[in-house]
C-alpha cells in the first residue's frame, strides 16, 4: 500500500509492468524527456532508457499505427494520446486496423497494445480539448475500454490493460491526475478488466458511473437524506459488467447512470436499454440517466461547472425520483433554466 | 498447409524460374476472378493486380520469412508472392474455409503470419505506419528482421503516408517503404492527384534515401529490395522505393477504366513483365522455348483445380462471426 497521486499511479503501474516484461515500451508526445504534460510517465525514459521510451512527433496517425504494428509483431506499446481529441486524426488505427487484426488473422495475430489518453471537462481547456468521447470507441467490437476513477483502480486497470492481449483504450480523467489516494501496489494491486467496483452500497437505488463522475456520485450519496444507493463504478466500460449491475438493480429496484458525456450516444443508453429489456420486472421506477447536455464543453470556470454533472445535481435527480416515481427533467429542460 | 506455404516462400527467395512461374500463376488467378464473378461464385468486390506481378514477387524474393509485410487490399499477387496458394486466395475471395483467414475477410483480407503477412489493410496508407512498429519490435528486440510497407501510389497523398515514413525516419527503423506506382488511385491518375513526377523524390523530406525503380523488371524490383533490406539490416534505416508498374484491370470488379487514354494499355503491355521476363530466361538458357507453353498450360491447370476445390468448399458457419473478436 503507497499513497500517491493518479498520475503517480499510473506510471508506477506502467514501470511495474515494465521492469517485469522487457516487451513494454511507451511512447507518445513529450512523454520520454519531460516524463508526460501530465507527469504521468515520470522517472520511465531515466530507468528504461531510450530504445523503451520515446518522444514522437506530433503524429497520432503514426505512432499509433507504430503501435498496432509493434503489438502484432510482439511488443506490448503503450502509446499516450496526449488529449482524447488527438485520437480523432488515429482512430483509424484503433478501431479499424488494431481491434480487428485478430478476427483478420483468423485468431493468429494478437494486438496488446495500450491506448492511454486523457479525457474530460473541467479544467477549462475549452471544448476541444475537454471531451471524454467514450462513443467514438464502445461500437467498435475488438476493443476494450477502461475509466480510471482513482489512484487506485488508475494503478491495477493500467497494469491489466497492459497484460491484456486486446488492443485496450485507457480513459483517464485529467481532473484525477493530481488526486491523492491509497493504492495497493504489486501484483496484488492488478484489478481485472471487466469488474466493476461497488465503492457504496445502500437499498433504493442503483447507480452506476465511471470515471470521473464516481467522484461526484459518492459524493452525492453521502450527502443523500432519505436514500441511500449502490454505486457502481464499472470501471471497464467495454465489455461491461452486466452481472454486478443486474445483481443490484434486482435488489434495489431503482437505475440511474451518470456519465459525463453528452445525453444523445452516451454509454448509459447501452446499460439503460439492457435493464430495461431485462429486468423491467424487478423496476419500482423509470431508470434515468444523468448526463451533461447536447452541447459543446463550455470554457469559462461557471459555465463548464454548470455543464458537469455535479454532486448536487445527481442528489437532486435522485431525489426527485424517489419522490415522484416519475423520471425527472434533465436540467436544461426545466422553466427559466437558460435564463 | 504451412510446410506448402514456406517451401513456395522458399522457393522464389532462391530460384528465379520459381519467380517466373509464381507471376504465371498471380496472373492465371487474377484472370479467373472475372469469370468467377460472372458465374456468381464471388460475391462483393475484387482489386486485382495484373501487370504488377514483377512487383509483388520481387519484393517477395528478397525478404526472409521473418521479415513483416504489410500489404494493401490489392494483395492477391504479394499474398501469392510470399507463398500462399492459389487455394488459400480464391477461398479468401470466394469466401469459403479453405481461404487463408478462413472466408471471413473476402478479396480484401490475406493474412499468412508464416510467411511474415499481417493482415492486409483496406484502408489505404494505414500500412505505413503499421511497418514501422513492426520494425520498432526488431529495433527493440535487436533482431535483424525488417518490416516492408507495400502500398499504391494513391497513398502517397494520405496523412499515413508521412506519419509513417517520418517515424521510421527519426527513429532509424529497420523497414522498407515501397510504392508500387501502377499510375492510377482508384479512377484517377497520378498526375491529376500528386504534383511531382516521382513519388521516390519526397524521401528527401525525411531525410532517407528514395529510388524510382523498373516495377516491370523482376531482377530489378529484386536488386532494389535486397539492397535496401540490406541497409535496414546494417542499421541504417528506411528507404522509400518507387516502383513503376501499370495496372491492365480497372481500380475494382466494377469499374471498366474508360478514363485510360487510347493507346496506353496497349503500350504497356509492350513491357509486360512477364513476357518480358520469360523471354529473358529463355536467352539466358534457363528455360527452353517450348517451356514457356508447358509452364503456361500446367499453372492454368493448377488454378483450375484450386477453383474447384474452392468452389466445393464450404462457406464459413454463423458461429465463425463470433470468433477471434476478443483474445
Amino acid at each position: 500500500m503507497a499513497r500517491m497521486r493518479m498520475n503517480q499511479a499510473i506510471a508506477a503501474a506502467i514501470g511495474d509492468e515494465m521492469r517485469e516484461n522487457p516487451d513494454v515500451v511507451v511512447f507518445g508526445e513529450d512523454v520520454a524527456v519531460a516524463g508526460g504534460p501530465f507527469k504521468t510517465s515520470d522517472g520511465l525514459l531515466e530507468e528504461f532508457g531510450p530504445l523503451r521510451v520515446r518522444d514522437t512527433p506530433i503524429a497520432e496517425m503514426g505512432f499509433m499505427g507504430a503501435a498496432v504494428g509493434a503489438a502484432a509483431t510482439g511488443l506490448r506499446p503503450v502509446a499516450e494520446i496526449m488529449f482524447v481529441e488527438f485520437l480523432g486524426v488515429a482512430l483509424d488505427q484503433l478501431v479499424t486496423e488494431a481491434a480487428k487484426f485478430n478476427y483478420l488473422s483468423g485468431g493468429t495475430v494478437r494486438v496488446p497494445m495500450v491506448m492511454r489518453a486523457s479525457v474530460g471537462a473541467g479544467l477549462g481547456f475549452g471544448c476541444q480539448h475537454s471531451q471524454v468521447m467514450e462513443s467514438w470507441m464502445v461500437g467498435s467490437p475488438g476493443l476494450k475500454i477502461v475509466a480510471l476513477s482513482g489512484p487506485h483502480n488508475a494503478y491495477g486497470l493500467t497494469r491489466a490493460a497492459i497484460r491484456d492481449d486486446n488492443p485496450v483504450a485507457v480513459l483517464e480523467p485529467r481532473i484525477l491526475y493530481a488526486v491523492r489516494g491509497d493504492v495497493t501496489t504489486g501484483v496484488e494491486g492488478i484489478i481485472p478488466l471487466g469488474q466493476a467496483a461497488q465503492p457504496a452500497s445502500g437499498d433504493d437505488i442503483t447507480v452506476v458511473c465511471c470515471g470521473s463522475t464516481v467522484r461526484t456520485c459518492l459524493e452525492a450519496a453521502a450527502d443523500a437524506e432519505g436514500w441511500t444507493a449502490d454505486v457502481i463504478d464499472l470501471q471497464t466500460l467495454q465489455p461491461w459488467d452486466t452481472e454486478a449491475v443486474m445483481s443490484s438493480v434486482e435488489r434495489t429496484g431503482r437505475l440511474a447512470v451518470v456519465e459525463e458525456c453528452p445525453y444523445s450516444g452516451g454509454w448509459g443508453a447501452d446499460i439503460v436499454a439492457k435493464v430495461v429489456s431485462e429486468a423491467f420486472g424487478d423496476l419500482k421506477a423509470p431508470p434515468i440517466r444523468i448526463t451533461a447536455p447536447d452541447v459543446h464543453v463550455p470554457f469559462g470556470k461557471e459555465l463548464e461547472q454548470r455543464y458537469l454533472p455535479s454532486a448536487a445535481y445527481v442528489t437532486e435527480q435522485i431525489g426527485e425520483l424517489l419522490a415522484t416515481g416519475e423520471s425527472p427533467p434533465h436540467w436544461w429542460e426545466r422553466d427559466g433554466a437558460l435564463v | 498447409m504451412s510446410s506448402e506455404v514456406l517451401a513456395r516462400r522458399e522457393a522464389v527467395r532462391t530460384d528465379r524460374t520459381a519467380r517466373y512461374e509464381r507471376m504465371v500463376e498471380i496472373r492465371a488467378l487474377e484472370d479467373a476472378v472475372r469469370g468467377l464473378f460472372a458465374e456468381g461464385l464471388v460475391h462483393g468486390t475484387t482489386h486485382t493486380c495484373q501487370g504488377q506481378e514483377a512487383v509483388s514477387v520481387g519484393v517477395a524474393s528478397a525478404l526472409r520469412p521473418s521479415d513483416t509485410v504489410c500489404c494493401t487490399y490489392r494483395g492477391h499477387g504479394m499474398g501469392m508472392a510470399l507463398g500462399l496458394t492459389s487455394k488459400q486466395v480464391c477461398g479468401e475471395i470466394m469466401g469459403r474455409v479453405v481461404g487463408s483467414i478462413g472466408g471471413v475477410g473476402g478479396s480484401m483480407h490475406l493474412c499468412e503470419t508464416s510467411v511474415g503477412l499481417l493482415p492486409t489493410f483496406a484502408i489505404v496508407g494505414a500500412g505505413l505506419p503499421v511497418a514501422a512498429g513492426a520494425a520498432l519490435t526488431a529495433q527493440v528486440r535487436g533482431t535483424d528482421d525488417v518490416a516492408v510497407a507495400v502500398f499504391g501510389d494513391g497513398a502517397a497523398n494520405i496523412g499515413a503516408f508521412h506519419e509513417g515514413i517520418n517515424i521510421a525516419a527519426i527513429w532509424k527503423l529497420p523497414v522498407i517503404f515501397i510504392c508500387e506506382n501502377n499510375q492510377y488511385g482508384e479512377y484517377s491518375p497520378i498526375a491529376s492527384t500528386t504534383p511531382i513526377a516521382n513519388i521516390a523524390d519526397r524521401a528527401v523530406s525525411y531525410g532517407i534515401p528514395g529510388e524510382v525503380v523498373d516495377g516491370q523488371d523482376v531482377d530489378a524490383t529484386v536488386a532494389a529490395t535486397e539492397a535496401a533490406a540490406a541497409r535496414a539490416r546494417a542499421g541504417d534505416g528506411p528507404t522509400l522505393l518507387e516502383m513503376k508498374t501499370y495496372r491492365y484491370a480497372g481500380h475494382s470488379r466494377s469499374d471498366t477504366a474508360p478514363y485510360r487514354p487510347e493507346g496506353e494499355l496497349e503500350k504497356w503491355y509492350e513491357r509486360d513483365p512477364i513476357n518480358t521476363f520469360g523471354a529473358r530466361l529463355v536467352a539466358e538458357g534457363l528455360l527452353g522455348e517450348g517451356d514457356i507453353d508447358d509452364i503456361a498450360a500446367r499453372i492454368a491447370a493448377e488454378v483450375d483445380a484450386a477453383i474447384a476445390e474452392c468452389t466445393a468448399a464450404a462457406a464459413p458457419g454463423v458461429a465463425s462471426m463470433f470468433e477471434n473478436v476478443l483474445v
